[in-house]
Order: C-alpha cells, then structure tokens, then sequence
C-alpha cells in the first residue's frame, strides 16, 4: 500500500541536430494542451471565415454568411441613438425659443448636443473654444458684446441664414462703405475721425484732431454707428465706444478699417444643419457667458 | 532492443490522482471551523440588509456598477474615491507579507479559495466513495454501474456547489433578493447567467480535477512567497536529525519515524514532507495531525513533524533549546510589516472619517485663459463638479475669497445658487469677473479659493462647506 518512491528515468530526448556554441535544440513534443488549444483555434477559424468577413480579395473580401460588417453595424449605432434622442429633439424644436435656457431637461440636451456640433461645424473659424481670432474678424462668443444680438431668437436666426453671404437670401446684410478706397473722405478727414473714434473708446488721442472729427463721424458714421457711436444691432454695426474690437482697435489698425472697410461673412447653416441642431448650437453659443 | 531507442515515449505525464485520507486532529479541526466560517461569510454576506433611505440599497455590500458606488455598510465609495480599495489591497498585500514572513504559507493552507474548496469538495468525494482505500479500489476498477452511479452523484454534488459559488458572486453585484428572484423565473440579465455558468465551471474543474496542480503550475504565489520566508520563518518541516534512520522500531538504531506513510497519505497535494520544504507544500498541517497520532499510537513524543523554523532545526540537531515562537514571530521584518499595514490603515480610516459630504473639483477653462468684456472688465470661466453624497437633494451657494475684488456669476437665473440631486454629480459653469483695470484684471494670475457650501434643505439645516483653490488669469502686463 505504501507509495514507492518513483525513480525518474533519464531519458534521450531526440535533437534537432542543430548546435549552436554546443548548446542543442531539443526536439520536444509539444504539450497536449497546447496541441489540442491549437487545434480549436483552426476550427475556430474556418467557422469564422464561414460566419464573417475574413479575406481580402482582389476587389473587397469575403462576405461571410451573416453579411455582418463594421459600417452596417455604426449605423445601427447611430440610428438607435438618433431614435433615442427623437423625442427630445422634437420638443427642442416645439419649444419657445426664449424659454430654452430656463428649461433644464431641453438646456441639458441642448449644450452637450451644441458642444459637439459647434466643435465640429464652427470651430474652425471660432475657435473651439469659442473665443473667436482676435483682430482677425472671427468674433469672440464668450464676451457680453453682440453684433446682431445675443438673445436666442437672434443667435438662431444669425446662425440660420449666416451673415453676408450669396447663398441666403434672408443672410443678415450690411455693408460699410470703403471711406478711402472709394474716395468719400479725405486722408485728413480720415485721420480726424480715427482720433475721434479713439476718444470715444477712452484710448490715447490727439484732442484737435478728435474735435474735428466730431464732424466727419455725424456725417458720415453715425448713420449706421449711431451719434454716439453705440453702434446699431439691426445692421451689424458694432459698438465703438467698448473694450471689444473684432478687428482691433489702434490707431493703425482703426484707420485700416476706415480706408477699406471690412466685410466679414458667415455661411448659411439651414443647408447643413437641421433646425434641432442649429437650435441646440444656439443654446449652447448662448450659454457660453454672453448670452442676453 | 528495448522501446525507448526505436519510438520516443511520450513525453506529457498524465496527473497521478491524490485520494488524501481522512485525519484527525488540532489542525483538522482548526481547518473545519475555518471553513465553515469562510463559506458562511461568503454566501452570507450578500444578504445582509443596511438601510440606507429610499434611494439608495440597502443591501450591506454591494458593487453597484451601474450606479458606480461601493457599498460596505455604513461606508459608500464613489469611484473617485477608489484610492480607499487601492488602500485596501495595499493593506491585503502588506498583511500576506507579513503572515508569511511570519508563519509562511498560512494563506495557501487555511485561506485561500482553492484550498477552501478543494477541501470542500473532497469532503464530498468522501461521504459518496469512502475513505482513501475506498476510493483508490473504485478508481481502480473498471466502469460498472457502482462506479458510474458513485461519480455521477459526487459530480452532481460538486456542480450544485459549483453553482452555488457562482450564484454567490453575483449577489454581490446587485441587490441579491431581486436577483434571486429574477434568476428563478429566467429574467435576470444574461451577464448574471453567463457569470454564474463560468464559474459554475470553473469552481467544478478546480476544485474537483486540477486541484493541487492549480498550486503548483498555475498559481504564481507560491513562488512569490518564497522571497517572503527566511530562516526565522515558521514552516512546517520533518524532524530529521529526530525521524531517522526511517523503519521498524524493534530495530536498534532507527529514528522515530515508523515510515508508515501516514504524513504522505493525509496530504492533499500528494507530497512526503519528509524530503523536506518542497514548493508543493501548501503547509496545511494535516501532516502534523496524522503523524502526532501516529506517535501517540506507538508511544513516542509528538511533534515529529510540526512548525518550526530552520534555525530550530539546526538548534535543535546540536542539541541547544529553540527559540520560542514568539521569538520568531516578533522580528525586525514583521515589526516593519505591522507598521506598515497599521499605518495604512489607520490612514484609511483618518480618511474615511474626515472626508466630507460634498466635495467639488474645479476645472479652469483654459480656451480661451480669459475673457474681455465690452467694459474692459476680464472674465475667468470654471468648471466645477460638485457632489452631493447626500442621500436628498441639496442647494449649494458659491463665494470666493481671494486679495483681489472678482464678482462672480453663474449662467441661469437661480443667482449663485444650485440644486445638486441626491446622490448625483453636476456640473455647474461658474464666471469670475474682475472689474476693468483692478488688481485681477491687471496680474498675469491671481491666486483664488472657491468656497462652496452646503445651505441643506427646508429640513436639513446644513453649514457644511468645502473649498478649492485655483488661479484667475489676469492680462497680464
């Protein structure tokens, strides 16, 4: 009954014949395991060239019997989350649009949902965070100072049908004279008004000149930036007398801008985003910290 | 010619089955109550109830994952907090380290799951074949009815239980009387189904057929523990200098060892302790029981095999007195583990008691650093993600204090004012302003500590506050 002590036999185990530096290859067979894990995994992979897409051919690959493909299979993916989202998005659409930000299950969907729109759609001129290129025409979202208005119903319709593009007949429209360019003023009188413009901005001016610039700016500006130079939302004027410059505001860079004028443009997005998205993006431009 | 030269054997060596025998003693009877007490803890604790109010589980301990919380009774984790279970494993890896440097493979022989049960199940294989000659005869036999019926039943024993640690886990995971329930009408979740029929498996083939080889070729901490033990650790070992010469003790000069393979028998991993420390030794002590019997049999002093260290082996072969256990036990190296486990703990728990029940992160928007407003006053933005572990909702309340005026404000017409719902995270957008030309507007950065508190409910008065400091980005020169 007692175990015996089992003695171990040496064994020759058959070579490869290789030797390198005297050391030689054994020629052991391989563990049973490991032979039978190999096996199942060629069975396995006949059944799956069978069942899925497995070979590259000439022109495409083999289909498999399910006809299962990764595109069909994102599709579903978004399909479903586009279904999920329908009931929402639907009463994104119904809704005032003034009563969007004091709404917290429609603002919740509306800013992640905008986020990611305006990243994808906006951000290449307004940067992705929304702070626009300054002294390059791109405006800043982030700040309390609007061209067109900040308030819901004027961000939706500023994105709807852009600014001063050819394609939206309903496109937001104005257009500033070339004062220089065209010949309307004087370089004198240019000058006066840029150092008007400087005195009502609160930066460091040139008094007589601003003071005759008084008279060139009633003329001449005031028609579309107000007498005060206030600036006027109904054609896009913007406020002079403000920290905000979409273009800069030194000397140099004002009398630019009085000389050739600027005519900043913005596509239509009624084309490429549905009216849900472009009342999503608009909540989520709206809440960034200008909106009125 | 003989077979080896002309066909080469096969070189795959086919388990040798281990039918251990059935043994009395101390370290059985420790082991009995051990396991009684493990298996109760785990099937047990999931049903445990800890009210918790409406809204959250009352189930003790719970892995919510889809809630992402852990629950273990008056303590609840959110997964930010996930450094109290990384603390804990630190404490479960310091606390292996220093039972073994002090007793050696304790957590393999009383502890750890396999052993458990593998315990369990030959207890099993006992009660439906017999002791070991029993089932040494039934293995030996061929296929007849006795045997197929015999292992059928021991087999369906073995899955019930399989089942059982199956069912067991997954308890764990969600509230356990639900889950039973929907387990019973066929409703639950596939993953709780094909969670169970795993382990359900494994438990099986572990614990019924691989056995000890899990020890020995799968597991990697025997080999580990090895770098743990030294020479003042407790192991159990042979008395040598005491046990041979091994034979028939009517001969003069033999040891007290009878060799009458009682110490092989018992062993559940198949080994002869006899030749000595060997990596296939889960130092169980059923050795020691059948042995001490035996010595009590033919009336020799005890402890022929026992725990000792290998210093006390070498004291003991010059004939000197061993060092007592507490000797060993009480060293430099365990010392230092003690320290560490109980600093960490006591860390955890200073941790657990201090942590508040909001907490908030801020997140200073950085695209752009800072804003101009048509005033010429300058806007910082923030992200701040405030937790309400409360078990209702909360309103939390905003203010600053920093060396420079800043006015703060939120989009929204609440004012600084948020409702948090119970148990969630929000997300709320805060604005800094600092007035046109003031001291923050002008710095490049400004130091800034956001405080929020807690102003609780119409019920729940509450002053509870926390606060975050940060940096508001000024223009700069």
């Amino acid at each position: 009954m007692c175990a015996k002590q089992v003695k171990k036999v040496e064994r020759e185990v058959p070579t490869t014949g290789h030797t390198w530096d005297g050391i030689q290859e054994f020629d052991n067979p391989m563990p049973r395991w490991w032979v039978w894990v190999f096996y199942a995994c060629i069975v396995w992979g006949i059944g799956y060239t069978i069942a899925y897409p497995a070979w590259p051919l000439i022109n495409g690959h083999t289909q498999g019997i399910y006809g299962s493909t990764e595109r069909a299979n994102v599709e579903a993916d978004i399909k479903a989350f586009d279904d999920a989202n329908a009931p929402i998005k639907a009463k994104l659409v119904a809704a005032d649009l003034a009563s969007i930000p004091s709404n917290d299950e429609l603002k919740t969907f509306a800013v992640s949902a905008g986020a990611s729109i305006f990243k994808n759609n906006c951000a290449q001129c307004h940067g992705s965070g929304a702070a626009g290129v300054q002294g390059k025409g791109y405006p800043n979202l982030l700040d309390n100072d609007w061209l067109w208005g900040g308030d819901m119903e004027a961000i939706h319709t500023t994105i709807t049908h852009g600014i001063r593009n050819t394609t939206d007949p309903d496109a937001r429209l104005s257009e500033m004279p070339k004062f220089g360019a065209d010949g309307i003023l004087e370089k004198d009188q240019i000058n006066q008004v840029v150092e008007h413009v400087l005195a009502i901005s609160g930066q460091e001016h040139d008094a007589t000149l601003a003071a005759a610039g008084v008279t060139v700016f009633a003329e001449n500006c005031a028609a579309c930036h107000g007498p005060e130079g206030k600036g006027d939302r109904t054609l896009g004027a913007p406020n002079l007398t403000d920290a905000i410059w979409l273009y800069g505001g030194d000397r140099a860079t004002l009398t630019y801008t009085v000389t050739n004028a600027r005519y900043g443009v913005m596509p239509a997005w009624n084309t490429r985003l549905s009216e849900d998205e472009i009342r999503a993006v608009a909540t989520y431009v709206h809440s960034l910290g200008g909106g009125e | 010619m003989t077979t080896p030269d002309t066909e080469p054997q096969s070189l795959y060596a086919a388990r040798e089955p281990i039918f251990p025998r059935r043994v009395k003693g101390n370290f059985r009877t420790l082991k009995w109550w051990l396991m009684g007490f493990m298996l109760a803890a785990y099937y047990i604790t999931p049903w445990i109830r800890w009210d918790r109010g409406p809204l959250l589980p009352d189930q003790a301990v719970l892995m919510d994952m889809a809630g992402r919380r852990f629950f273990f009774f008056m303590i609840e984790i959110w997964p930010y907090e996930f450094y109290f279970v990384a603390g804990l494993l630190i404490m479960a890896g310091l606390g292996l380290f220093l039972f073994t440097s002090a007793a050696g493979r304790v957590w393999c022989g009383y502890a750890c799951p396999q052993t458990v049960w593998t315990d369990l199940f030959i207890l099993v294989e006992r009660w439906i074949e017999g002791d070991r000659n029993a089932r040494i005869r039934l293995h030996r036999q061929p296929w007849n009815w006795e045997k197929l019926l015999k292992n059928a039943t021991k087999w369906m024993v073995w899955l019930m239980i399989g089942l059982a640690t199956g069912g067991a886990w997954v308890f764990y995971f969600t509230d356990a009387p639900t889950l039973l329930s929907n387990l019973l009408h066929g409703t639950a979740h596939p993953v709780a189904y094909i969670t169970m029929a795993i382990l359900t498996a494994t438990t099986f083939f572990f614990g019924g057929f691989a056995r000890e080889q899990i020890c020995i070729y799968a597991c990697p901490w025997p080999r580990i523990q090895a770098a743990m033990m030294d020479e003042d650790t407790l192991t159990i070992a042979y008395r040598e200098w005491r046990g041979e010469p091994r034979g028939k003790q009517n001969v003069a000069g033999n040891g007290d060892c009878i060799d009458c393979m009682a110490c092989v028998n018992v062993c559940p991993m198949g080994i002869d302790i006899r030749n000595g420390q060997q990596m296939a030794c889960i130092t169980c002590g059923l050795c020691i029981d059948a042995c001490n019997d035996m010595m009590d049999k033919i009336g020799k002093p005890r402890d022929l095999i026992s725990y000792m260290a290998l210093t006390d082996e070498t004291r003991e072969r010059a004939g000197e007195k061993p060092k007592s256990v507490w000797a060993h036990v009480f060293r430099p190296r365990t010392i230092m583990y003690t320290t560490l486990w109980s600093g960490v703990g006591v860390a955890l728990i200073v941790a657990l008691f201090v942590r508040a029940d909001i907490d908030v992160n801020v997140t200073p928007v950085r695209n752009p650093q800072y804003v101009t407003l048509s005033d010429g006053s300058i806007r910082n933005t923030y992200d701040l993600r405030l937790r309400n572990k409360h078990g209702e909702d909360r309103w939390f309340t905003f203010s600053a204090t920093s060396d420079a005026t800043f006015v703060l404000s939120m989009d929204g017409d609440q004012g600084l004012k948020v409702r948090v719902p119970a148990n969630e995270t929000k997300t709320q957008r805060l604005f800094v302003t600092a007035p046109k030309d003031s001291a923050g507007a002008l710095a490049e950065r400004t130091p800034i500590r956001f405080w929020i508190q807690d102003i609780g409910t119409d019920d729940i008065p509450s002053t509870e506050r926390v606060s975050h400091d940060t940096v508001f980005f000024g223009k700069g020169k």
